[in-house]
């Protein structure tokens, strides 16, 4: 007796699933490629579905979801990735550009090298709808933080002006100073070192 | 685990405490690079236009027409774009921009998307998160392309 109520139960249980898999939602399909990075940087995602996990850590490796099933890892191509994902790469905005430009010691002043960057970088605005400006200043490692935080937010002002006076607007452009912070080339304290004397901008 | 927990209610605290990267104006997290077609914004209630220039915040539902398509840049350098027929909500997005700690959520309701992680990403793997009705991505970098589609059986 109690054998066939639990047999029962377990067909109305398979029927029920048959059921629902066949009839009840829309069956929905899911597809997650890892792209090359362009940058050729390492690159990874993890895909989660219920307690099934699995890494996509080559190109073009590919997790599909089909309906209720499992997560299956597979591989894609280049064509399926250009046939699926064509209009979204299509309307993917531009790559943010750096450029870096160079001061005088304890100045706000350009090296004579750095002038022509700032062509480069209008050239750069140019090309771009709507772009804004990050421009972050830098000093060596000669003097004090409150005497390095002011310069270096005082050569990244100067950058701005020198951007707003050749006609890009202001409220476009973000300056920040980090002063002697993130040195480019890690000396010990107190030594004077060129290439810390910069200020990088960020275009996107 | 006294320890980890601790690094988080610091981490807290700093996201917190500390001002974030402001694009155009202060809500902002990002902007509208590239608009074809049709494409709205779904914030607070109302739907509006989406253009090029136009603010992106936290919250904001983007949704693209049949002949719709639109890329986004965010404040931490991470791009995202969708193609047509696509939902993207922006769940969550904080970032400190001197230490490029942060957040970073988004959910594809169907539709096509092409993301490059930023910032956020690389600092803190698994800081950028992508669902889907059925699954969730952690973005540890740094290009990768998502569909959804739903159709009757």
């Amino acid at each position: 007796m109690r054998g066939r109520a639990g047999a029962l139960a377990l067909g109305l249980l398979a029927l029920s699933l048959l059921l629902s898999a066949a009839c009840a939602r829309p069956s929905r399909q899911e597809l997650v490629v890892l792209l090359p990075s362009r940058d050729g940087a390492p690159s990874a995602v993890e895909v989660t579905h219920g307690q099934t996990r699995t890494a996509l850590d080559q190109p073009y490796d590919a997790a599909r979801l089909r309906g209720e099933g499992r997560l299956e890892k597979g591989r894609s191509s280049e064509g399926e990735v250009r046939g699926t994902f064509g209009t979204a790469l299509d309307a993917q905005p531009l790559r943010p550009a750096s450029f870096t430009v160079y001061f005088l010691e304890g100045k706000d002043e350009l090296t004579p090298e750095s002038l022509p960057v700032v062509g480069q970088i209008l050239a750069e605005l140019a090309r771009r709808p709507a772009p804004e400006i990050f421009v972050i200043g830098h000093t060596d490692a000669r003097g004090s933080h409150a005497a390095n935080d002011a310069l270096s937010l005082q050569r990244a002002g100067r950058m701005r002006d020198e951007l707003v006076k050749r006609g890009v607007p202001a409220e476009r452009i973000h300056v920040e100073g980090r002063g002697k912070r993130e040195l480019l080339i890690s000396t010990p304290d107190g030594v004077a070192e060129p290439r810390n004397r910069r200020v990088e901008i960020s275009v996107r | 685990m006294a320890k980890w927990l601790l690094s988080i209610a610091g981490l807290l605290f700093l996201l917190g405490g500390l001002p974030m990267a402001s694009p155009a104006r202060a809500a902002d997290v990002g902007q509208i690079k590239v608009a074809k077609g049709t494409v709205q914004i779904q914030r607070d209630g109302s739907t509006l236009a989406g253009a090029v220039g136009m603010g992106i915040r936290p919250s904001d539902v983007v949704v693209t027409g049949a002949d719709g398509s639109v890329g986004i840049v965010f404040a931490d350098a991470s791009l995202l774009s969708a193609g047509p027929g696509s939902v993207l909500a922006i769940e969550r997005f904080v970032f400190d921009s001197t230490t490029h700690e942060g957040a970073f959520e988004t959910r594809l309701q169907k539709g096509t998307l092409a993301a490059v992680s930023g910032k956020i990403a690389k600092r803190t793997p698994d800081a950028m998160k992508i669902r889907t009705p059925s699954t969730v991505l952690a973005v540890r970098g740094t290009e990768l392309a998502v569909q959804v589609v739903e159709s009757a059986p």
